[in-house]
């Protein structure tokens, strides 16, 4: 059988002192679009930290198309979107020179050649971004700057794509755009792990979902349907020692 | 008479070319990644080395090299692990630095107070055969550093973590950064002096960014500030016999607020240009305004 591009199993992490993911098992096929969901604070962009190593797993395993994480070198292999902050460089820089950072996966110390330069730009073609080039990112949208940051992803041409709320704080329209990026990659073979807060344009892409609740997975399945009006398929059985202060999983979907 | 033809003036002349260079290089990287005191701080540290080179009777650059080296690999060290109270280790390295240079000169034979003053503000006319040899070489290794590895700094200094997950070997990029760092305060410390070495290589850059929009041309630009104010300033410095340090930070400054006045009217004329470009293409019936687009 084939090895899965994501192997997540019994995995812990604390931040802090505290502990944030409590034994999560997550497993990505090759090929699949998985979309991790959860309220804010469940742990998901640590979920997704500590498979891109950006975050020390205390205990539990990981292994990245079949390698052990730390043994894993193979990181042209591996194109990631990390949560966005407002945290922008303190010097100006363009659409290009950021995106041109993605191809670094593949180029290392070496040249940027013409395929490197190709790649970049195909890229950004594909977010619809290839028109703004020379523009400084910081006179961009917040819409635009996420696209800015799924080509600078996708420069590596990465197998498995890794994004951390690609949708958040974008406008239907950019929405749109990336849920077509995301299907051409989809389309090419690419396998996909997305935080989502909710599905939103991108629902029809979405092979499966897990979602996360205080650093545990209480559903791994389908996607739920009508995000926000019905609760998850299987909410009530899952989890039902879960607290008085839990709160049900319906409301982290519409946050 | 011609300043070129005076020997002192010349190499005054060249370190300062050489300071213009690498001290804007440098800081466009410090800038970019929010450390932009880093300079100062190892500019406090670089003091331990001078002393120890009058201490010692060796060269006061080369061992100011060594020292500051040392302070900054300590500071990326305390960047990595010191989270909690890095700012007070950080507070005793530059103090520590600066008051244990200030001793070590004070025991040594040498190192008067005037010397003292010469490495804190800068002094042409000190500079010596030796010290040149020295600054060419240690230039060299910034120039190359911070132009060769262009890309990758860019991108360990734009998004850390992206970078990581790049696979490049970040650390050490961080740690050759640090050591760059230190290098440069070696390469300025006779021209513009330990306390004014971090001016030049923040203020170039920030008056670059004022009119640049790429990294490309805010590195660029600030190189070409920092040339013509450490030139320029040093050529004043011998005409008017004035401090060559404060000379040189002061024509920074004012190209700062030249460029800054240059700026407001170049920004509105590319902002009132973005807005008609949006106008056209939000003038679709159904379509969502620009208003529903979070800005970061
Ligand atoms: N650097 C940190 N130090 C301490 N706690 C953290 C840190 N980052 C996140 N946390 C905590 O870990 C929990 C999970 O965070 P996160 O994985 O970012 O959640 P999500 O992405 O699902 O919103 C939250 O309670 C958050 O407060
Ligand atoms: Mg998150």
């Amino acid at each position: 059988m084939e090895q899965p591009v994501i192997s997540l199993r019994g995995a812990t992490a604390s931040l802090g002192g505290r502990p944030v993911l409590r034994g999560v098992d997550l497993t990505v096929r090759r090929g699949e679009v998985v979309a991790l969901l959860g309220a804010n604070g469940s742990g998901k962009s640590t979920a997704v930290r500590s498979i891109v190593g950006q975050v020390p797993l205390t205990g539990g395993e990981l292994e990245l198309f079949g390698t052990p994480r730390r043994r894993f070198r193979d990181w042209a292999r591996v194109g990631y979107v990390p949560q966005r902050t407002t945290a922008a460089g303190g010097v100006p820089a363009t659409v290009r020179e950021v995106v041109s950072a993605g191809r670094l996966a593949r180029t290392r110390f070496g040249m940027m050649r013409k395929a490197d330069k190709e790649a970049v730009i195909g890229a950004l073609e594909l977010v619809g971004m290839d028109d703004r080039l020379g523009d400084s990112v910081d006179a961009l949208s917040g819409g635009q700057h996420q696209r800015v940051l799924i080509a600078r992803a996708l420069a590596g041409e990465p197998e498995l794509l890794i994004m951390d709320e690609p949708m958040a704080g974008v406008d239907l329209a950019s929405q749109e755009v990336l849920a077509e990026a995301l299907r051409a990659q989809v389309a090419r073979g690419a396998t996909v792990l997305l935080v989502l807060h909710e599905l939103g344009p991108l629902e029809p892409l979405i092979d499966r979902a897990v979602v996360l609740r205080d650093g545990c997975v209480v559903h791994d399945g389908p996607p739920p349907e009508a995000v926000g009006q019905h609760a998850l398929p299987g909410h009530d059985h899952v989890h039902p020692h879960a607290g008085p202060a839990a709160e049900p999983i319906r409301t982290g979907l519409l946050t | 008479m011609d300043i070129l033809d005076l020997a002192f003036m010349q190499r005054a002349l060249l370190a300062a070319l050489l300071v213009g260079v690498t001290a804007p290089a440098i800081g466009t990287y410090l800038v970019q990644r929010r450390q932009a005191l880093m300079g100062d701080g190892l500019g406090h540290v670089a003091l331990t080395g001078v002393g120890l080179g009058f201490l010692l009777n060796d060269s006061p650059v080369w061992m100011a090299t060594a020292v500051c080296i040392v302070g900054a690999v300590v500071m990326e060290l305390i960047r990595w692990y010191g989270r909690t109270r890095g700012d007070i280790a950080l507070a005793m390295l530059f103090y520590g630095g600066m008051a244990g240079g200030v001793m070590l000169m004070n025991l040594s034979d040498s190192g008067s107070s005037a010397n003292l003053s010469s490495y804190l503000f800068g002094s042409i006319a000190t500079v010596s055969e030796e010290d040149i040899v020295a600054i060419c070489i240690l230039a060299a290794f910034v120039i190359l550093t911070t132009v060769g590895l262009r890309r990758q700094l860019f991108a360990i200094c734009q998004d850390e973590e992206f970078a990581r997950v790049t696979g490049l070997p970040v650390r050490l990029l961080n740690l050759l950064v640090a050591v760059t760092a230190a290098v440069t305060v070696t390469v300025a410390m006779r021209v513009v002096g330990l306390l004014l070495v971090s001016a030049l290589m923040v203020i170039p850059v920030a008056a670059s960014q004022q009119i640049a929009r790429s990294f490309k041309a805010t590195f660029a630009l600030a190189v070409g500030i920092g040339v013509t104010v450490t030139v320029s300033g040093t050529a004043t410095s011998y005409y008017a016999d004035v401090p060559s340090g404060a000379t040189i930070v002061l024509f920074a400054i004012g190209l700062f607020v030249l460029l800054t006045a240059l700026a407001a009217p170049l920004a509105k004329r590319r902002a009132g240009k973005a807005q008609a470009a949006a106008e056209c293409t939000l003038d679709v019936p159904g379509a969502r305004t620009a208003a529903d687009d979070v800005k970061v």
